[in-house]
């Protein structure tokens, strides 16, 4: 028998408030061969975590294994009691969780995580465990294998810590590896090089693998067959070059639909309007956290920021972790103080905090934040959190009150029964919907969304961004959205700005976007976007990102450019050394580089390949 | 996961644990005599009404004699509004004066919050039982006195933990999005975070409650309390404190009482305010 899982007929059901059983997985069925990559996908809730921990015979609390078989290597995991199950976990069956963070004991060091799997089901002894471990270590392209066991947990980056986590699920050779959304918190920059060591290990070790996942283009360089779950039932089964190119269930077609977002038309900001005063006008704008004593180091978070927001136009900002954005919104809203520059609404300055605001000034700037779950409070019902800034801005009491709330529910396609409720019976896109109701209720000049979409499945955040582009042509209001994900700011925007630990290092109309030139950081955030084809990865690897330019270690001068470390396009003597220029475009959009124009077009375009169209 | 359809239709209100209306029942029971009880009492608080001292329960006496004869549940019935009434007081002047201080010291935060959290960690190091000695020295024994000695000796420690939970609550998005729209600094404190904060903070009411009821009783047990001839339940135990060894039920019915009024309080705040309505995480 060649088919190392085969689960039959599986059935999870767990208990709801009411103490009611109710099925969440119904009666899933599939097997893996040996050396098999398989991927179960799906939208949250749809039961692929579920399913991907009934392999090693475990269910969440409140969750109960009700029926069928899984066998995995022979064991049947259903039949088995904990303290054999405990014997299997670890050895046959490892698992490898979305956030390796949490998964590491932050006060041991990584190496004794590591072996520990191979100590405590005493496969080996200490120090083969250790040879071994370094040698995955440099499988998986960590950097100094043979140092870095000895670190721990707070000193290794996110992706170090996730490809840490790898080598802890492989240390004991299992016949079958779980990975339950390894990718997902990481950066697109970061995610690129941890697929990358995630295939190649699994490849060179033939590893049977399960991946779980609800990101198509990721599963698409990782998986050999997907299977396609919704609300705990399997819709499709196929290899991954079927799924990707003939999808037959008409759900997976919608996945396929929604990961491609269309070119919302912008809402065309006319020449005449946009010639007049700009709504919001950002100058000079630094901010930093720490106290600035003397000549204390502080952490700078955005330097020298310049941002130009006609009326009716959106204007979108990415970046990666810690590059600035978030903070970007709230010194706009005047949740941060800037520590210098200015904030023009209407040409008039904006006081740098909240205290200094006026109403109609904070009714005209609205925040959208990021976590609905959050961002409601969980003891007001809908209709007294869209009716508070209703009150409050524009002293609307009573029926007038209740009419207004019912139009905001109806704008933002929520049934008027929604008002009675609480944030915690709607569901997560019915929550970011109120969110962006609540804003709309201040009838806003500028809406700043900060990743409103990205704690969202695919579908449901496609469905908002329609329904703000919609929102747009009906109000004329202007956005600025703040995303890490480079195609929804692309779906949306009229001009979209990069941010790189807090610079402005390029800015652009959206159709300029699609071709070079670009800023160096840019075109690798651009190039790390998982295309929806298989071998996307391998052509990616082509550019071997180790190969650096090398550079003298010359003192590192002030203003320099930021992503020094990680350019491709170095030069020695001029990045190490001077504060890169802004250079204006033909087009209209600016880039912080040394390299003029033609350079960096000549330098970019053979990667235009990498960009393809979606399969 | 999504709220199901059969979830959508149907809107079932959990009940209210047995738990919580037998202690909500018991809060009811002692409120009512904490009010009513010095009339319904069949004999006068000092009254010496029988000759037998530590008399055992019978229809006369329903709950027996203490050691000077006077008749105990007419006893207990009068000492309810001392034991109840006093440590209510106290516990709302700790309570509503510790939260209130902890929610604008968490919202307004600076120097209001740094001063006043400092001075309550030098409160707090103070033992309650010491400073309501002292105070009791200082100014004598008399209920307005106890209400503030009780109030405000146990209002750090009702500080501290509200302004743990203020802290929290008010990091949250959703208050960042009322300060973001502009809200008033009452706006924010009373409708935002309160509610989000009430649960433990009625848990933490009821707990220095507790505490307050035992503090007092303390006092009256070392004879600072309530003054003779009025007596609350402490000092009856200590009253008939002789009668342990002879088994008399004048000792063992006001500590019953005592008892029965802290486990009913907690099982009511246990029942009440451990409800949450289906499907908000708090």
């Amino acid at each position: 028998m060649s088919d190392i899982v085969n689960v039959k007929g599986l059935r999870v059901t767990a208990r709801n408030d009411m103490g009611e059983e109710v099925p969440i997985v119904h009666g899933a069925d599939f097997s893996i061969k040996r050396g098999e990559v398989l991927a179960l996908i799906g939208e949250s809730g749809s039961g692929k975590s579920t399913i991907a921990l009934a392999l090693m015979g475990y269910a969440r609390s409140g969750c109960r294994l009700a029926g069928g078989s899984v066998t995995v290597a022979g064991n049947s995991m259903l039949a088995l009691g904990e303290r054999q199950l405990a014997g299997l976990r670890g050895r046959t069956v490892a698992y490898i969780a979305q956030s390796a963070a949490a998964s590491f004991n932050p006060s041991r060091c990584l190496m004794d995580q590591v072996i520990e799997s191979a100590l405590i089901h005493k496969l080996m002894p200490r120090a083969v465990a250790e040879a071994k471990a370094v040698e995955l270590f440099r499988a998986l392209a960590l950097p100094d294998p043979e140092r870095i066991g000895r670190r721990y947990p707070h000193q290794v980056s996110g992706g170090q810590l996730q490809r840490l986590m790898a080598a802890m699920a492989l240390i004991t050779d299992p016949d079958l590896v779980i990975l339950d959304e390894p990718t997902t918190a990481l950066d697109v920059t970061t995610q690129i090089e941890v697929l990358r060591a995630f295939k190649k290990v699994v490849q060179e070790r033939g590893s049977t693998a399960v991946y779980v996942s609800h990101d198509l283009a990721v599963v698409a360089q990782m998986a050999d067959r997907i299977v396609v779950l919704r609300d705990g039932a399997i819709q499709e089964t196929g290899m991954t070059a079927q799924i990707l190119s003939a999808p037959a269930h008409p759900y997976t077609k919608s996945l396929l639909a929604a990961i491609a977002p269309k070119q919302r038309q912008s809402a065309g900001v006319d020449a005449r309007k946009a010639a007049a005063q700009p709504l919001l006008e950002v100058r000079g704008l630094y901010a930093s956290y720490g106290a600035a004593k003397g000549s204390a180091p502080v952490k700078c978070v955005l330097d020298d920021i310049n941002l130009v927001i006609p009326r009716g136009a959106t204007i979108g900002v990415i970046g990666e972790s810690g590059s600035g954005k978030t903070t970007l919104a709230r010194t706009i809203a005047g949740m941060v103080a800037p520590s210098a520059g200015e904030i023009l609404l209407d040409g008039k300055r904006l006081a740098p905090t909240l205290e200094g605001r006026t109403r109609e000034q904070f009714r005209r700037i609205q925040f959208v934040f990021q976590n609905a779950d959050t961002a409601l409070n969980p003891l007001h019902t809908i209709e007294r959190i869209l009716g508070r800034p209703l009150e409050f801005y524009h002293g609307m009491k009573g029926a007038a009150r209740r009419k207004r709330v019912l139009d905001l529910l109806d704008l933002v396609r929520l049934p008027a029964a929604v008002a009675d409720r609480l944030p915690g019976e709607l569901s997560g896109g019915q929550k970011q919907r109120i969110n962006l109701a609540r804003a709309l209720a201040a009838q806003p000049d500028l809406i700043l969304c900060d990743e409103v979409t990205s704690a969202l499945d695919t579908v449901v955040g496609a469905a908002i961004l329609d329904l703000m582009a919609e929102l747009r042509k009906e109000l004329n209001v202007s956005y600025v959205f703040i995303s890490h994900d480079i195609s929804t700011v692309r779906a949306i925007c009229d001009e979209i700005v990069v941010l790189y630990s807090g610079r402005k290092v390029e800015a652009r109309k959206r159709e300029a976007l699609a071709l070079p030139p670009f800023h160096p950081y840019s075109n690798l955030l651009i190039s790390s976007v998982p295309a929806l084809r298989r071998g996307w990865l391998e052509e990616v690897e082509g550019r071997n990102p180790a190969a650096l330019p090398p550079l003298r270690q010359a003192e590192q001068a002030r203003g320099i450019c930021a992503f020094l470390d990680r350019c491709p396009l170095r030069v020695d003597g001029m990045c190490n050394t001077m504060p890169p220029p802004r250079q204006q475009l033909a087009d209209g959009g600016s880039i912080l580089c040394h390299h003029n124009e033609s350079d960096l077009r000549a330098a970019q375009m053979p990667l235009r390949v990498v960009e393809g169209d979606v399969a | 996961m999504n709220p199901s359809l059969s979830e959508v239709r149907r809107k079932p209100r959990r009940r209210v644990p047995l738990a919580g209306l037998v202690g909500a029942f018991i809060v009811v029971f002692w409120l009512v005599m904490a009010v009513a009880g010095p009339w319904l009492a069949a004999h006068d608080a000092g009254g010496v009404a029988s000759d037998a001292v530590f008399a055992p329960m019978s229809a006369q006496y329903p709950l027996g004699t203490d050691y000077l004869g006077r008749d105990m549940l007419s006893r207990i019935l009068n000492g309810a509004p001392y034991t109840i009434g006093v440590a209510l007081a106290a516990v709302l002047v700790a309570s509503v004066g510790g939260t209130t201080l902890a929610m604008f010291a968490a919202a307004a935060g600076g120097w209001f919050d740094a001063i006043v959290s400092r001075v309550v960690d030098t409160m707090l190091s103070i033992p309650h039982k010491l400073l309501a000695l002292i105070i009791v020295a200082a100014f004598g024994s008399s209920v307005p006195f106890l209400i503030l000695t009780a109030g405000i000796g146990y209002m750090p420690g009702a500080f501290r933990i509200a302004r743990a939970l203020a802290v929290n609550v008010q990091a949250m998005d959703y208050v960042q999005a009322a300060r973001a729209r502009g809200e008033g600094l009452l706006y924010i404190t009373c409708r935002e975070m309160l509610p989000n904060m009430l649960r433990p903070v009625l848990a933490d009411f009821g707990l220095r409650f507790l505490f307050i009821v035992l503090l007092l009783s303390g006092l009256s047990f070392l004879g600072l309390g309530v003054q003779p001839p009025a007596a609350d339940w402490g000092s009856l135990v200590r009253e008939n404190i002789i009668g342990l060894s002879e088994g008399a039920p004048a000792v063992i019915v006001p500590a019953i009482a005592i008892a029965t009024l802290t486990i009913g309080v907690n099982m009511a705040i246990d029942g009440f305010a451990g409800r949450k309505r289906r499907g908000n995480g708090v």
